[in-house]
Formats: C-alpha cells, structure tokens, sequence
C-alpha cells in the first residue's frame, strides 16, 4: 500500500514537473548560455559552467566547473528542474546519471555552424517554453546574416592567431575561427591544417597572409601590437608591412553564438578598412 | 630503511587498528558531506530505511553517486599505496612506484590515443589504457630481464617512460581544443566515473591482489637485506620478480583506466607508514593498505567539497597536499636526526 502510494505521489510530482515550465535552469556550454540570456529567460538560471563569459550575469552564477567535466553532485546542489547542455557537455555518464536521477535534461547542437546555431536556439527556447521567442531570435540572425552578406568581400588572405599558453597558434580548418573567416569573405592561409597548431615561422613568411585576425586576450598574452608584428615569420609578411592587424573580441569572434551577424559585420568592415591602405 | 625490530609485536597491530578507526571515521563523513549536504544522523535510514518524503534526493544522491565513489576511493587508494610499498621492495628503492614500471605512462598513452583518435566514451578510454599500461609493463619486463637484478627492469621502465611520454605528446600536438581539454582532465585524474558496477568489477579484484602481495612480506623484507643475500636465503628472485611486478600491473593496470592519473599516493603513503612503523613488510604493507584508502578518501573528499559546486580533479589533491607534506616530514626527519 505504502509503495503503491509513492508511485502515485511519485507520478504526480512529475506530471506536474511536466507541466510547468522549468523555473530552476543550470547551462552547461557557452554558447548555451548566451542564448538562454538572448531569450530574456536569464533571471530562471540558478547556475553555468566556466565556459558562460558573456553577459558579464553569466559570470556571476554559480560555476559546476568546465561544461567537459561536469560534477553531478554539484549540478544536483543547485538543485535544478532542467539542465540544459551542449552536446559537447560532459562526461556523458555525468548526465546520463543526472536523468537517472530525475532530472531533465536536454542536450542540444552545438557545432561551428548557422544550422547548429539555428537548432540550438529553437530547442533552447522550447526547452524553456518559450518556442515563439526562439523563433523570433532565429529569424532576427537570418535576416542580420542577409545584411551582412551585402557588405563587400575583400577576399583577403588572412591568418587568424591565438595565444593561450604563451605559444602562438594559427587556426587551420575544422575550426570556428575558419568558419568565421570564411563567412566574412576572407581565405584562410592556413586552410591545409587541421585544427590549431603552433606557428612555424617559414610557413607563415612563405604563406605571406595580407591580413592578421588575432584575439584581444591573445595580443596581450603575447605582449602588444609591436612585440606581436615583430614576431619571426609574422615580421616579414605584407600584414606585418601594412599593419594590417584586425583585433577582436575572443567570445564574440569565435563564440559563433547569436552574436554571429555582429561579429561578421566588424569583422567584413575592418578587413576593408585595412585593405584600403 | 632500517628494521625497527621494537616496532613491531604490540605497536603495529595497535596501529593498523587506528589507522582502520581513522577510515571508517573518514569515509563516514565523506559519505555525509559534499555538494549536497547530507546530515550524519540520516545516514542509517537513507541506507537501510524508507527515506522520508522529500529526502529522495539525498538517497539517490547518497546511493548512486557518493557511495560508490567513496567506496571507490578507498579501493583505489589502497591498490595504489600497497604496490607502491611491493615496488618499493622489489626496486630496494624508497622513490619507486607502480609508475616506474610503465604502469602509468602506458595507461596514459592508452587512454590518450583513445581521445584523440576514436570519440572517445568511458568504455573505449578505459580498455585502451589497460592494454596500454599491461603492454608498457610487459615491454619493460621482457626487455629488462636482459640485465641481471632489479637494475635492467628499471632502466627498461624509464625508457619506455620516455617513449610512452613522447608518444603522448604526439597525439596531444594532433588533437583539438575539446580533446586537448579531455587529455588535461584525464591527467589530473578522477573518481567521478565510480558507480557499483565498476566496483564491483574492481573491489574484489584489488582485495584478492592486495591480499597476495600481503602474504609476500617474508620476499620482501628479505629483499631488504640485498639481492644476493635473498637469494642465498632461498628465494628464486627471477620468479619473485615477475610475480610482483605482474600483480601491480594487472591491479593498478584496471584502476589507471577508471580513474586518469592519481599521483604521490604510491609513493607517499608507504613512506609515512615506513617513518612510523618501522620497514616490517609484515605490518607495513597492510597498513598501506589502509593508509591508502584513508589518504585517498580524504583526498577525494577535499576534491569535491573545496569549490563547490565544482570539482578539483583529484590527481591536483594528491601532489597539492602530498607533495608539501611529504616535504614537511623530510624536513622534520631530518632535524630528529
């Protein structure tokens, strides 16, 4: 009898969690979180991961730690409704035990893509039972896309650097940084390696790239503009000449968020302003 | 190394009984405290009893994630510290651990090559870093038995350290930023992939091996005396050596895999042991046995409730803490003269 009674308390419980929108939400993935902000829905989030940097909200939440080694105590603690994840959250045996222990859990796309962003937004909005402002942030993104394809391409052959451990590292293909250059019209130098590999000086001189894309913490890790264009192999090449350097915002360059269009635009508009010198 | 022969008869036994007290005390409370608060006194009723409604969270919490990585924990620590004392013994070296022989930079290069190059998921990293560890351990076996003595096998298991060390910094140079993520994580070592089917596997498995290498203690003190002198005491050293060094192998082998790199454990636990009761392997490796599990459920217990509601890695505990205190005693060692 006892136990028949739990079933139905247990049922109804969660028929009514079914019910109502989820109101205790935890992100795991950057991106994820600027979208649930994007959506307005920021004030139902009780916690992110260290990867959620923007809005500067996102960084005041409690952090269960990086979205790829999630604690499930530590998510349970804040005792969530609904954990939205990226599908590069994990372990995966971390949130599989989070759903066995009663907790929603949705994981939606995220991969360096329009489309990935498009889906990721809708099932972040349904999710949250929002669907119709979803739909209204993905048609807003198409239509700055369309907008931004009216800029002018320079076609420019540029070499996007980053600095995070003190060596310099340019991004090849298979990278959000090669999606977004692409996007705005510029041919990656380093278009024939995978990933982001630490620079060998000859390749970049003989490369000879007209346009240097580097990010704002990494032309600081590597000392400024002048230590930077004065770098061996960078040093030699027409960007160095010409002081063709574009610097932008790490998150909003590489984040390939909702802030996509807006990255694009500065990005087109500065690789022209360069190029006219 | 010296024999403390006075330690020994009532001491040790009094000993091995506190430092059992001591890991029941800590793993009770690291059951009770961590992210979600659980109080001592409902322990009895969410283990054995109906939990109260409103308490289910605690049950599962306490039954399905905390549990068995607590329990985990103190499998692993003690595999870890009681071969870290047999290599001690085999080797005649106070700086030896399972790692010299392999063990570890194979189960590295193993789990590595794994993130890199399949898409990864528990059930490929951690068969791959137990061919790897047992393959890096057998290599510096078979290619160590060409030297006479313990010598050939230490030299074999630095340089396939070497080689395995390199080889990790292949795959590493080739892998992307997710991966590269996953490979510092997996380094700095892990107890959050314990759960009762794992245990299961494990438990036994550690119990039955550390209770070998326990019945060993006459080889080992043996060993103490010299190479020669144990084998003019009767011992087929050739036999004895591959013996101890295949039982670390095949039990830290399986851990490695389940938990990434966990350090200093092995190598600090049998010297504290050591500095109080004395290099008796009669006492001392059972009571590396539960030094271990003590110093590694405390650690686990500090990696979980220092940043909550995130995590540290464990491996970060075990130097950050070990390594400092290791230090200290020295220092006060060497001061007493």
């Amino acid at each position: 009898m006892k136990r028949w009674l739990a079933v139905v308390i247990g049922w109804t419980l969660a028929a009514a969690a079914q019910a109502a929108p989820p109101e205790r939400v935890v992100t795991l993935g950057g991106s994820v979180t600027e979208i649930v902000y994007q959506l307005e829905q920021g004030a139902r989030l009780v916690g992110d991961d260290l990867s959620s940097l923007y809005p500067d909200a996102a960084t005041r939440l409690p952090r269960v730690g990086y979205y790829r080694s999630v604690p499930v105590e530590g998510v349970l603690a804040l005792k969530p409704d609904l954990v939205l994840a990226s599908e590069q959250a994990g372990p995966p045996d971390a949130l599989k035990r989070l759903g066995d222990v009663g907790v929603r859990v949705v994981t939606v796309p995220d991969s360096p893509s329009v489309d990935s962003l498009k889906a990721r937004i809708r099932n972040i909005a349904e999710a949250l039972d929002v669907a119709p402002a979803g739909e209204r942030l993905v048609e807003r993104i198409a239509r700055e896309l369309k907008a931004v394809e009216a800029i002018p391409v320079t076609n420019a052959r540029a070499i996007l650097l980053l600095n995070r451990t003190g060596a310099m590292q340019g991004a090849g293909r298979g990278t959000a940084a090669n999606e977004v250059m692409s996007m705005a019209g510029l041919v990656n130098v380093l278009k024939e390696q995978q990933g982001y590999k630490p620079l060998s000086a000859e390749a970049v001189s003989a490369l000879a790239p007209d346009v240097i894309v580097v990010t704002k913490t990494s032309l600081e890790a590597s000392g400024g503009l002048d230590k930077l264009l004065a770098l061996p192999g960078l040093a030699s090449t027409p960007a160095a000449a010409q002081k063709r350097v574009i610097v932008m915002d790490d998150l909003l360059l590489l984040g390939m968020g909702p802030r996509l269009p807006q990255a694009l635009t500065e990005l087109k508009r500065e690789a022209a302003g360069v190029m006219a010198r | 190394m010296s024999w403390r022969a006075s330690a020994g008869r009532t001491a040790a036994p009094l000993a091995l009984l506190l430092l059992g007290a001591a890991l029941a005390a800590a793993a009770l409370a690291a059951s009770s405290s961590g992210a979600v608060r659980i109080p001592l006194g409902e322990l009895p009723s969410l283990l054995w009893g109906q939990p109260a409604p409103g308490n289910e969270l605690w049950r599962n919490v306490l039954i399905d994630i905390r549990l068995p990585r607590v329990l985990f924990a103190l499998v692993a620590g003690a595999a870890l510290a009681v071969s870290g004392a047999s290599m001690q013994a085999l080797f005649r070296n106070p700086l030896a651990e399972p790692g010299l022989i392999g063990i570890s930079a194979g189960g590295a290069l193993g789990a590595v090559g794994a993130i890199v190059l399949t898409s990864g998921g528990f059930w490929i990293l951690a068969p791959a870093a137990f061919a790897g560890s047992l393959l890096a351990t057998f290599c510096a076996y078979a290619l160590g038995r060409r030297v006479p003595g313990v010598a050939g096998l230490l030299l074999a298991g630095i340089a396939i350290n070497a080689v395995a060390g390199s080889l990790i910094g292949l795959f590493t140079f080739v892998a992307n930023d997710a991966q590269l993520r996953d490979l510092t994580f997996w380094s700095m070592g892990s107890l959050a992939g314990a759960n009762w089917t794992l245990l299961a596997f494990l438990g036994p498995w550690v119990l039955l091996m550390s209770l070998w290498l326990m019945g060993q203690w006459r080889v080992m003190n043996a060993l103490l005396l010299g190479e020669r002198e144990a084998q003019h005491l009767g011992y087929a050293l050739k036999r004895v050596r591959a013996q101890l060094v295949l039982a670390c192998a095949l039990m830290i082998g399986p851990l490695v895999a389940a938990t990434g790199g966990i350090a200093f454990v092995g190598l600090v636990v049998p010297h504290l042991v050591r500095m109080t009761l004395g290099a008796n392997h009669r006492w001392l490796l059972p009571a590396c046995v539960l030094g271990g599990a003590l110093a590694l459920v405390l650690a686990d217990w500090l990696s979980r409730v220092a940043v909550v509601p995130a995590e540290l890695p464990i491996g970060l505990v075990t130097s950050l803490v070990g390594g400092p205190f290791f230090l200290w005693l020295l220092a006060r060692g060497r001061r007493h003269g």
